[in-house]
């Protein structure tokens, strides 16, 4: 069965169409990769993924469920890594996935464990806002698999991680981790590289759906233009 | 339920400890209002009407500051999706506000009552404290319940700082008439007497009515 199916999806904000008649399927354990300029629709349609934003029109289906109906269903299945952290600047990095591994009934070790992971261990003590931008997305990449979700939404998964750092998250986050994954992306070799399917969007629609390895660097940076 | 409640009390409250955003604020704001009324009215001492108008028209501007900061932690680097995106009962993000305020409610009164009877007060709290203590309770739980309600709605909007107070002082006006009703007898020179009856059961009823229309319609306002 298909994690992902979308059918003639729309979404506006306000007069703006954001998304406009994206359909897709994606099967369990591959990576769909989304390319588009800014404001392409991208994060739309990751939030829409994610049951933060309801579809205006079409059809969607996560994980088996269909959204907005059953999102409740989905909700602990996804792990979201966003522009924003979605953690607290004021907490530490202990305590910011202390507090998301309650709300994810996560036993307290595992987040020794994503910690550790993350090598982030040593400065888990301090307030986030102390934190350099790179290690914030480390341990934003801890909160997204926190809770070992089925689904991962990858908005730019590597801004602000250094090579090395890269390597550190590529086993939670990268196809290796063996999940579902949409991955937005503005690199057009190492989104090339992890994709299983390519959806281009421009303006919130469609121009390219194909699989991974009928696209070219030339169609992708074409996105662009 | 309560796991939940009790992990986003407990988060509240560490970003409050870490920052002091609200309450010193709301405190520092009600003293230095007594200190400016003890000079505009160039009276040493009030009593009666005109004290009880005083403590809760003060207390509850104090209030207003608390209610505008309520969700700005968790709108600036979006910790409310994070909840969002929880499996779990968003209610429970209700409750959690709600006692987050309350104990802001708490600790601005246990410094603004004695520097409004250090400052203007004339008659003594000893006796009316009991009666002040049921009256600011019943007062603190509408806030507190109008408040939250009122701080999600505000805080997915460009103008929160201002649609904040906008929407919230309307619906705060009851909880301000019925408290200095109940308390003006309170703070009497001569012959003080208990809180009226009827303005606690106003008070009551407009609290239990405000926690029924927030349980209904907070998980609407979460939505998108």
């Amino acid at each position: 069965m298909a994690a992902l199916e979308v059918e003639g999806l729309a979404r506006h904000y306000g007069e703006r169409e954001a998304l406009s008649d994206v359909s897709l399927s994606l099967e369990a354990a591959r990576t769909l990769v989304v390319f588009g300029p800014n404001g392409a629709g991208k994060t739309t349609l990751l939030r829409v993924l994610a049951t933060l934003l309801r579809p205006h029109a079409g059809a969607v289906r996560v994980l088996g469920s269909s959204l907005p109906d059953e999102a409740w269903a989905v909700r602990g299945r996804i792990g979201l890594l966003a522009h924003e952290p979605l953690l607290y600047r004021e907490l530490t990095a202990r305590e910011n996935l202390r507090f998301h591994a309650r709300l994810h009934d996560v036993a307290e070790e595992r987040v020794e464990e994503v910690l550790e992971a993350v090598a982030i261990s040593a400065r888990a003590s301090e307030p986030l806002r102390n934190l350099s931008r790179g290690m914030v997305q480390r341990v934003a990449v801890a909160r997204a698999v926190l809770h070992d979700p089925e689904l991962l939404l990858l908005d730019e998964p590597y801004a602000n991680l250094d090579p090395a750092a890269i390597e550190l998250v590529e086993p939670l986050i990268g196809a290796a981790s063996g999940r579902t994954r949409v991955v937005c992306s503005h690199d057009p070799g190492g989104g090339l590289a992890e994709a299983d399917l390519v959806l281009g969007l421009r303006a919130g629609r469609t121009v390219l759906l194909r699989d991974a390895t009928a696209v070219g660097p030339g169609e992708i940076a074409e996105l662009y233009r | 339920m309560r796991r939940t409640v009790g992990a986003l009390l407990r988060k509240e409250l560490l970003v409050e400890l870490r920052t002091l955003e609200s309450v010193p604020g709301m405190s520092l704001f009600a003293v230095t209002t007594f200190v400016v009324f003890h000079f505009a009215l160039n009276r040493n001492s009030v009593d009666g009407d005109l004290a009880s108008g005083i403590l809760w028209v003060t207390l509850l501007f104090a209030a207003i500051l608390g209610i505008n900061r309520l969700f700005v932690a968790d709108a600036e680097e979006g910790g409310f999706d994070g909840f969002l995106l929880a499996p779990v009962d968003r209610s429970a993000m209700l409750v959690a506000k709600v006692l987050t305020l309350l104990a802001y409610l708490v600790v601005l009164e246990i410094v603004a009552v004695p520097a409004f009877a250090l400052l203007l007060l004339g008659p003594s709290l000893g006796g009316a404290m009991p009666g002040l203590l049921v009256t600011l309770a019943l007062g603190d739980i509408g806030v507190a319940v109008i408040g939250t309600l009122v701080a999600a709605l505000a805080v997915q909007t460009r103008a929160r700082d201002l649609l904040g107070p906008l929407l919230a002082l309307p619906l705060l006006v009851p909880i301000v008439i019925g408290g200095a009703r109940a308390t003006s007898p309170l703070l009497a020179l001569s012959h003080p007497t208990g809180a009226p009856a009827r303005w606690l059961l106003t008070l009551g009823l407009y609290d239990l009515v405000f926690g029924l229309i927030a349980y209904a319609l907070f998980d609407f306002l979460l939505e998108d």
